[in-house]
């Protein structure tokens, strides 16, 4: 790949470092990530547990095992990840991003690698990661396929990678563009935009050739009576996939 | 995470000492912050867990009450392990007899099983000694490495960021992640919350106390709505029997002021003498009644659980089941929280126990207050709507299963302990 090629699209990375100080507001504009936590941990949980035969239930299951959150904004995820055990940087392409990620890790005596920096820098620099989580990303990149193949490379033999994202669907712009960011609220208007969306068999596609392959796929659908994120046959809006590298 | 001083704090002196940080901080060590406690010990030994009360060393173990314990608390305390030490104290409860005294024919048998299907015959709840169920809980939780301290009541906290500093006992000041109050119906850490309740006084008191009589009372229970409010008759283990007993608070003070001798009298009157001739045991004390409602059960890294978040009328002996619901739902919520490496303390975490509870609570404090009110009043027409109300009683398990059926969408399925499962 040349020099030049970048994942970044400087436009929605400035649009994220504005919003940086809500980050960890559960009430604020991030609060569609809070309430997405429980089920996107339980189903990371209990993946990895199963893939590396740990006890889910047992404290810290994902000791020594070292976890790449690629776009990892205010540390959502990498918070949890380092309190399950896991040996965890934290990558954003948004320096602020990265100060808040930090400052609240360190309240919280949380243990975090925070760097400013992306995907392709961390590949060409030689990092390698037993699990890669790639989660509300993807759609925001300037090259897709840049994106994922070098997060798969870093990917370590019989290493797993998570991709979440939003289906580039009919349904999936009424529901998650007009209706989250323009009926309900939830999302700052522009959060998304309906032809950076990407459709499972485009991460497919751009996997093709990586050795890394998607095993497991997941639809996550709004229980609007439970006011919960639960997992769902249909990946026609908000989906996970899990992909692998044989051993 | 502050497992290790808390263990340093505790081989350093001899009686048990506040570490300077823990995970989780319970404030009241009744039953239901010792259950609490010992429900997220065991569901996550890596959390470590202290328990500050405010009354001195020993106090709990003067408490003479006894509590109806309904199937749920009961798998609760199986699956905690503490069922096989209680049961030489349980005394089960096979029959219960509701008569209301004013009506023509006043006796008419219900089952009052709040919590639903029993089959007749088997106990649908059972009486045990406080302080049994307190020695057993305190055992169980040392073994799982609580640390209980007496003499060491909540004077104030103050959240900082990601920790809560607690002051306690002696100007102690702990760092945990999260504060549970289980301190009391009159939670002065609810009120440090900030969090307002609802609350009606109803002017009444209950004078509980514990009587022996000749003859074996046979596991049955009898509640009597008398003109001043409901009379309760509860099996003990032996000869014995715990009376509730409502009065005005007047009359209630009145009755613990004379002589001992005139006390038996009115307490005869009301208990009657098939069971032969009765003594008083123990007690007799009186406790204000009212409904009190929290608000709120949950703010930033602080939680309420037992009666700090509902004190009800005590006319259906659902404060201790409503107690172990609060701790086996909010132990489950932490310890699953704490398994998917989120933090414990979080808002967005504690909802979610609150959701849980809250609907359950709000109906019960609500049924209980309607039970009091038609039943602590003498005035005709009321008298009419008593025995419908009655009957309404006799149907309370097929509403009751309704609202559950209705409530299940929202507030999910009973906690694992309480169906008897660990979490
Ligand atoms: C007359 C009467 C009869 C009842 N009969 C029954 C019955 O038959 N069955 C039943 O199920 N329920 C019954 N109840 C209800 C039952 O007693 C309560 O629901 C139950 O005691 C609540 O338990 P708890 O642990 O929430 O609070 P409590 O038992 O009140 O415990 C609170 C604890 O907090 C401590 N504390 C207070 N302030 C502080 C502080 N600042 N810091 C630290 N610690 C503090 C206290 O020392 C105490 O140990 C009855 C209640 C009454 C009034
Ligand atoms: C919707 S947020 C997701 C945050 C986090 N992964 C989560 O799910 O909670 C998207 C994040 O990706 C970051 N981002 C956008 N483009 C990026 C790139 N090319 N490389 C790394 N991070 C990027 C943004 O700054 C933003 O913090």
């Amino acid at each position: 790949m040349s020099d030049s090629a970048t994942t970044i699209d400087q436009a929605e990375v400035d649009r994220f470092s504005r919003l940086a100080a809500e980050w960890w507001n559960p009430k604020g504009k991030f609060k569609p990530l809070h309430k997405f936590n429980p089920v996107r941990l339980t189903y990371i949980r209990d993946t990895v547990c199963a893939h590396f035969g740990r006890d889910p239930n047992a404290p810290k299951p994902f000791e020594g095992l070292r976890l790449l959150d690629i776009g990892c904004g205010g540390g959502l995820l990498s918070e949890p990840m380092s309190r399950l055990g896991a040996d965890v940087v934290g990558a954003d392409a948004s320096e602020t991003n990265i100060e808040v990620a930090k400052i609240h890790a360190d309240q919280s005596g949380v243990d975090v690698d925070y760097r400013a920096t992306t995907s392709e820098a961390l590949e060409a620099a030689g990092e390698t990661f037993d699990i890669v989580l790639n989660m509300e990303v993807v759609e925001h990149v300037a090259d897709v396929d840049l994106f994922m193949k070098s997060c798969a490379a870093m990917v370590r033999p019989g290493g797993l990678m998570f991709v979440a994202t939003i289906n580039r669907t009919t349904k999936a712009w009424g529901l998650a563009i007009v209706g989250a960011e323009y009926v309900l609220g939830w999302l700052p208007r522009g959060t998304h935009q309906y032809e950076k969306l990407v459709k499972p068999s485009e991460i497919d596609a751009a996997l093709s050739g990586t050795g890394v392959e998607v095993f497991d796929r997941s639809g996550v659908f709004y229980n609007v009576l439970a006011d919960e994120w639960r997992l769902s046959r249909d990946m026609d809006v908000n989906y996970m996939v899990v992909a692998r590298r044989g051993a | 995470m502050a497992k290790a001083s808390t263990k340093s704090a505790r081989s350093k002196a001899k009686k048990p000492a506040l570490p300077d940080r823990c995970d989780v901080f319970v404030a009241g060590a009744g039953y239901v912050g010792l259950a609490t406690a010992l429900s997220v010990a065991r569901g996550a030994p890596d959390l470590s867990v202290v328990v500050a009360d405010a009354a001195p060393e020993g106090v709990w173990e003067k408490d003479g009450r006894a509590s109806a314990i309904a199937a749920a608390a009961c798998k609760m305390l199986e699956a905690l392990d503490c069922w096989d030490a209680l049961v030489p104290h349980a005394q089960p409860m096979t029959e219960m007899i509701v008569t209301d005294s004013r009506t023509a024919d006043p006796v008419r048998p219900v089952f009052l099983t709040f919590d639903g299907d029993v089959a007749p015959g088997e106990p649908f709840a059972h009486m045990l000694p406080n302080v049994e169920m307190n020695r057993i809980l305190r055992q169980r939780c040392a073994e799982a490495g609580v640390t209980i301290v007496q003499g060491a009541g909540v004077t104030g906290f103050e959240r900082d960021g990601a920790l809560t500093r607690i002051m306690a006992g002696d100007d102690t000041i702990v760092e945990a992640r999260l504060l549970i109050a289980c301190d009391g119906v009159r939670s002065r850490l609810r009120d440090m919350a900030g969090i307002r309740t609802v609350h009606w006084d109803y002017g009444q008191s209950g004078i509980v106390a514990t009587i022996a009589h000749e003859r074996p009372h046979e596991g049955r229970a009898e509640e009597h709505f008398l003109p001043a409010g409901p009379f309760a008759i509860l099996p003990l283990t032996g000869n014995r029997s715990s009376i509730v007993w409502t009065e005005s608070t007047e009359n209630a003070e009145r009755l613990l002021k004379a002589d001992p001798f005139t006390f038996e009298m009115e307490l005869e009157q009301r208990f009657g003498l098939k069971l032969g001739e009765l003594t008083v045991e123990d007690g007799p004390r009186a406790y204000p009644l009212g409904l009190t409602l929290a608000r709120d059960f949950v703010a930033e890294r602080f939680a309420l659980a037992g009666d700090a978040a509902h004190g009800i009328h005590p006319i259906a002996g659902q404060g201790l089941n409503l107690g172990f619901k609060d701790a086996a739902a909010l132990a489950e919520t932490v310890v699953e929280a704490h398994r998917l490496g989120q933090d414990i303390g979080a808002l967005d975490v504690l909802e979610r126990y609150q959701r849980w509870r809250r609907f359950d609570t709000v109906q019960m404090g609500v049924t209980t207050d309607v039970l009091n009110r038609l039943f602590s009043n003498d005035l005709a027409p009321v008298r009419a709507v008593r025995d419908l109300g009655l009957g309404l009683v006799d149907r309370m398990p097929q509403l009751k299963s309704f609202f559950i059926r209705q409530a299940a969408g929202l507030a999910g399925p009973a906690p694992r302990l309480l169906r008897g499962d660990p979490i």
